[in-house]
């Protein structure tokens, strides 16, 4: 197809001067932010309104914490959920995929490593091998779908419909179908309440990632300036400044918030042999598995910006012959893609039935459609092309809530899901309204 | 525009030779052979569906052909995909532009071969900087930096497209109708270019229906109907008329039958 659009005659298309030019870029640069604002403020609207309902006891340090922990798994999946999408795919085996690769550690570490290989139970290093061997299984598998997917061609929707059923059954079949645990002591660290940083720890790791936040920014700022392009008034920059850092330290003080019960601390005492002391008493503090998750999206936004990869993989999501054709290796991209997807499943399979403390048959049984739904709600957009990892997560993040909130007003669990489903569709239409007003493809 | 000088005993920059390719049972080229010198400009002639733009993606990678042979530098070469082709510093402009519509223009115009910093991360504002020096030279109206390409017109994308085939140093270059969308003064732009290219020693093969453009820019030109080639001619020995014969009834200038399939 020839462009045939030619309305912009060379005069038409002068624009005099840059500066009209750039006041509509930071107009887009706002309405880049409106998007995810309006995602936060959709959020906030939320947890207050449950808050209200529940008599305030949905924004309790307790809840708050409960639901951080209850959304990690789904989140870490919804990262790697983000890029399949973004290239025209999907990937409906990541619940089973996540299943498999619990079964092949819950496996590992109960049986293999201390009876077969004969390290005993509670070895160090079990942990460790474990999750090693769950990453590479998680990472083949995915790897293998994603071959199938690039270089046979088969769509991606059947090659991972198909690894749904395999993949559960797989799990299934190593294990049984019995609950395997309890799982390695070091192990279950990862699953949220039984690994935390401490109260100082995590104060230590919010200001590290505030200092890291605004070092981020001032960077940005001082690279426009560079480049001679218009910058956020001081201000505007120092309020953006002080949001994030109420936004950090919130966040810590809140998890810090949370005690550890007294009859637990007493226990914790006693294993150390000693008494603990009258009226003592400690927060949690930020889950270790929430940390595993922060490293993600951190890791995965630079991905998606900041390499070649990650360029790759939006250029064939906006049109794959143009990727092709610029040289880009599509089918080994999609091999990529799908191998990061399933060693994401395997490290959300750790914190899953490390969370759980130990490998249920059903673990991660509608996952699939929990971390799609999060991809989505977070503004990916099916058509390919689109879409961002914080915007996954704060899709995961009002998923997960939606269903709590939904619990502890006490919907009734058929009613709680059919919300659950049309929240979703709504979410895509007022996405598709937006991206019409805003003149977005 | 004279034509550069070349000996007849010159190996040529590009031989394709007897390429044949078909889709399902249509012979869309069917034992085609053109030759293209360094400094010289062949213009590809043919009506809507001859064959041109097929013929050039078997030497751009984009499609394999069923038989045939390449040659570079009167060497064999084997060419699968699109990276081989740009490996042999042979450079397209696709009649489809081949953007990657979500994309601003630097992105586009270095995908593939992103400017990385020092730590391996895709260096944004060198792209940049090295996009808006290059675009000063094809289309200094151009403006849309940061957009993605799917909100410029389609001229200004056809601009992006013809930016990305001349930045990297081509040897080779293939142009499918690059001046399609272009406004007159972009279109002269283009020309010019064409003409500095020429000068600086690569080879062109140019798709164009414009047969006013092609006798003022092309040296040689290439008239194929149906699949098939009718001939190739210099410019220089023939009129508009001429070619025109040839496109449209497939005889060869001064030669009464027609050579059709
Ligand atoms: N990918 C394809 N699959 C099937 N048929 C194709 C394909 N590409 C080209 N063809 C057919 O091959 C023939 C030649 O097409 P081609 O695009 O090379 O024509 P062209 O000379 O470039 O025409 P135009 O001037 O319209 O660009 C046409 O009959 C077309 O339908
Ligand atoms: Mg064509």
């Amino acid at each position: 197809m020839t462009q045939t659009d030619t309305d912009t005659s060379p005069t038409a298309a002068s624009v005099p001067t840059s500066i009209p030019a750039r006041r509509r870029n930071l107009v887009q640069m706002l309405e880049l932010d409106l998007r995810l604002l309006g995602m936060v403020a959709a959020f906030a609207v939320l947890c207050i309104g449950f808050d209200l309902l529940t008599g305030g006891r949905f924004l309790t340090p307790r809840n708050i914490f409960n639901l951080t922990i209850q959304t990690v798994s789904v989140a870490i999946m919804a990262c790697g959920m983000v890029f399949v999408i973004v290239t025209r795919n999907i990937d409906l085996s990541v619940g089973a995929l996540l299943a498999t690769c619990s079964a092949v550690m819950a496996m590992t570490q109960t049986r293999i490593l201390p009876e077969t290989l004969g390290l005993g139970l509670g070895h160090p290093l079990i942990p460790w091998i474990t999750i090693l061997a769950g990453l590479l299984v998680g990472t083949l598998i995915g790897a293998f779908q994603g071959y199938l997917v690039g270089y046979l061609t088969i769509p991606a929707f059947i090659v991972t419909l198909g690894g749904f059923l395999v993949w559960r059954n797989v799990a299934w079949y190593m294990t049984s179908g019995q609950t395997i645990g309890p799982l390695d002591q070091t192990f279950v660290k990862f699953g949220g309440i039984s690994g935390t940083l401490g109260v100082t720890g995590s104060w230590i790791v919010g200001v590290l990632a505030l200092a890291a936040a605004l070092y981020g920014l001032w960077g940005a700022r001082r690279n426009k300036i560079k480049h001679g392009f218009t910058v956020k008034p001081l201000w505007a920059e120092a309020a953006l400044a002080g949001l994030i850092a109420v936004a950090i330290l919130g966040f810590v003080a809140v998890l810090n918030a949370y005690e550890i019960p007294t009859r637990r601390l007493e226990r914790m005492f006693e294993a150390r042999g000693e008494v603990m002391p009258e009226g003592f008493t400690q927060g949690y503090g930020i889950p270790i598995s929430v940390l595993v998750l922060i490293f993600i999206a951190v890791a995965m936004t630079v991905l998606a910006r900041r390499t070649r990869l990650g360029r790759y993989i939006f250029a064939t999501g906006g049109n794959p012959d143009a990727a092709e054709l610029s040289g880009i290796n599509t089918r080994l991209l999609t091999v990529k893609i799908f191998a990061l997807m399933g060693a994401l499943c395997a490290i959300s399979a750790v914190v899953a039935s490390a969370r759980l403390a130990n490998h249920s048959n059903d673990i991660g049984t509608l996952d699939e459609l929990r971390v799609i739904a999060a991809a989505v709600i977070g503004g990916t957009a099916l058509a390919g092309g689109a879409g961002t990892i914080h915007g996954a997560i704060l899709g995961a993040l009002i998923m997960q809530s939606l269903q709590s909130g939904m619990a502890m007003v006490g919907v009734d669990a058929p009613l709680q899901n059919i919300v659950v489903g049309a929240v979703l569709v709504l979410a895509v239409l007022i996405d598709i309204l937006y991206r019409k007003r805003t003149g977005e493809a | 525009m004279t034509g550069t000088k070349r000996t007849k005993a010159d190996t040529p920059l590009v031989e394709m030779r007897d390429m044949c390719i078909s889709f399902g049972g249509v012979h869309a080229v069917d034992h085609v052979s053109v030759d293209l010198h360094a400094g010289e400009v062949v213009g590809l002639l043919g009506h809507n569906g001859a064959g041109k733009s097929t013929l050039i993606k078997m030497l751009s990678g984009a499609y394999k052909a069923d038989s045939g042979e390449i040659r570079i530098n009167g060497e064999r070469v084997e060419i699968h995909n699109p990276r081989d082709a740009r490996r042999h510093n042979i450079e397209t402009i696709y009649q489809t532009l081949a953007l990657a519509d979500n994309l601003d223009a630097a992105s586009n115009l270095f995908l593939g071969r992103e400017l990385v910093t020092p730590f391996g991360l895709v260096d944004e504002d060198a792209m940049e900087a090295e996009t808006r020096k290059i675009m000063a030279r094809l289309n200094p109206n151009f403006a849309k930096f940061s957009e993605p390409v799917s909100a410029l017109s389609g001229g200004q994308r056809q601009s992006v497209a013809i930016a990305r085939a001349v930045y990297f140093n081509a040897r080779i270059l293939i142009m499918d109708e690059p001046t399609a969308a272009l406004g007159p003064h972009e279109t002269q732009m283009v020309s010019e270019l064409i003409t500095q290219l020429k000068s600086e020693g690569i080879g062109i093969f140019l798709i164009s229906h414009d047969i006013h453009d092609v006798m003022e820019l092309c040296d040689r030109a290439s008239v194929m109907k149906n699949g098939k080639l009718v001939g190739t001619v210099d410019v220089d020995d023939v009129t508009d008329d001429d070619l025109l014969g040839m496109i449209i009834l497939g005889k060869q200038p001064g030669q009464a039958s027609a050579t059709e399939g």
